[in-house]
């Protein structure tokens, strides 16, 4: 949950991004990481494998400024996307306030999209956290990959396969591009706002 | 959530024994953080530059790895980290079961005496956010 600090005036939101393996969840931080530079005043930190895999986690702080007087600091994080890591998923997961899903849009990574949203479903469970009320966007990467070869899934199936039941906010994105990276980090962070505004005083 | 920290006298009584209780002791920086990595308070000696917001996040991460592995070995937790190095050294203490104190400091400072000056500040934090000593350890 966010931490409401009322002597300093400052919310702390986390903020996970959760996927299958290689779907592009810490490609979308680099490219947050690149193109807000000047307004992010840290560092991005990222715990990766001597394979460039992500071992633990990514981790990007920024300000977007106050809401009602309070400085609001998001967090993000990206857990390890490989089946091995669950434990370290289920841990990047605790205290989450918001999740983008990261699908992979490739035809051969149909299944493990699947299983790594009911994964997702099940770890939060062992937060006593619901899937269907917490924050969530989906996103579905990789589309510049229509242009190739490369076999993508129409949106129609990830909707189907993915978020028939959720229903949340989707968005077609290539992360390695930047597109639709900043409109899903935006839909985020207003869903997530909304769920804890009632806190703040 | 606020972890029984529900107004600023707690926050700022916080802020008091952390510098009180190791900062003037010699400590160079000093964190309470959730276990989701945010920072609940912060108290320094001026010229720490470390990135707390970072150093949280991974300090959480590192703990609630050391956790699982306590787990897989049998035991409930490992309560106390500590990471030592040639200038600058950390410790980890689990308040309770949403709350760690991490300190920093240097070779000057026998972890010893940190220790002792650890556990009566501990105790002081569960006592400002109403958990007496038996609620949680």
């Amino acid at each position: 949950m966010a931490f409401i600090n009322i002597k300093n005036k400052e919310v702390q939101v986390k903020i996970v991004y959760y996927g299958t393996g290689r779907g592009g969840k810490t490609t979308n931080l680099e490219y947050i990481n690149t193109k807000y530079r000047h307004r992010i005043k840290t560092e991005m930190v990222s715990l990766k494998t001597h394979g460039d895999r992500t071992l633990f986690f990514d981790f990007l702080p920024f300000d977007i400024g106050q809401i009602k007087g309070y400085e609001v600091k998001i967090q993000l994080y990206t857990v390890p996307g490989q089946v091995k890591y669950n434990a370290t998923r289920k841990l990047v997961l605790k205290g989450v306030d918001g999740i983008v899903f990261v699908a992979d849009a490739m035809k051969e990574q149909r299944e493990s999209n699947i299983h790594s949203l009911n994964q997702l479903h099940e770890n939060l469970k062992s937060y006593n956290l619901d899937l269907f009320k917490i924050p969530f966007v989906m996103q579905y990467n990789k589309m510049d990959l229509k242009n190739s070869d490369i076999p993508v899934l129409p949106v129609e199936i990830l909707q189907k396969d993915l978020n028939s039941r959720l229903r949340a906010p989707a968005f077609e994105a290539s992360a390695l591009n930047g597109g639709n990276v900043a409109v899903t980090l935006k839909k985020i962070i207003s869903l997530t706002m909304a769920s804890i505004q009632k806190e703040l005083l | 959530m606020n972890y029984g920290f529900v107004n600023q006298d707690q926050l700022e009584n916080i802020d008091k024994a952390l510098k009180k209780d190791l900062i003037d002791i010699g400590v160079e920086c000093v964190m309470l953080i959730d276990m989701a990595g945010n920072t609940i308070a912060k108290c320094d000696n001026g010229k720490c530059t470390v990135d707390t917001y970072a150093f949280a996040a991974l300090a959480a991460g590192n703990y609630a790895t050391v956790d699982a592995m306590a787990k897989l070995v049998g035991e409930t937790e490992f309560s106390l980290l500590f990471h030592k190095g040639e200038k600058a050294s950390i410790h980890f203490s689990k308040v309770n079961n949403d709350l760690l104190l991490i300190t920093m400091f240097n070779r000057e400072l026998s972890l010893g005496f940190l220790r002792l000056k650890v556990v009566e500040l501990i105790e002081k934090i569960r006592n400002i956010c109403g958990q007496s000593k038996n609620d949680n350890t």
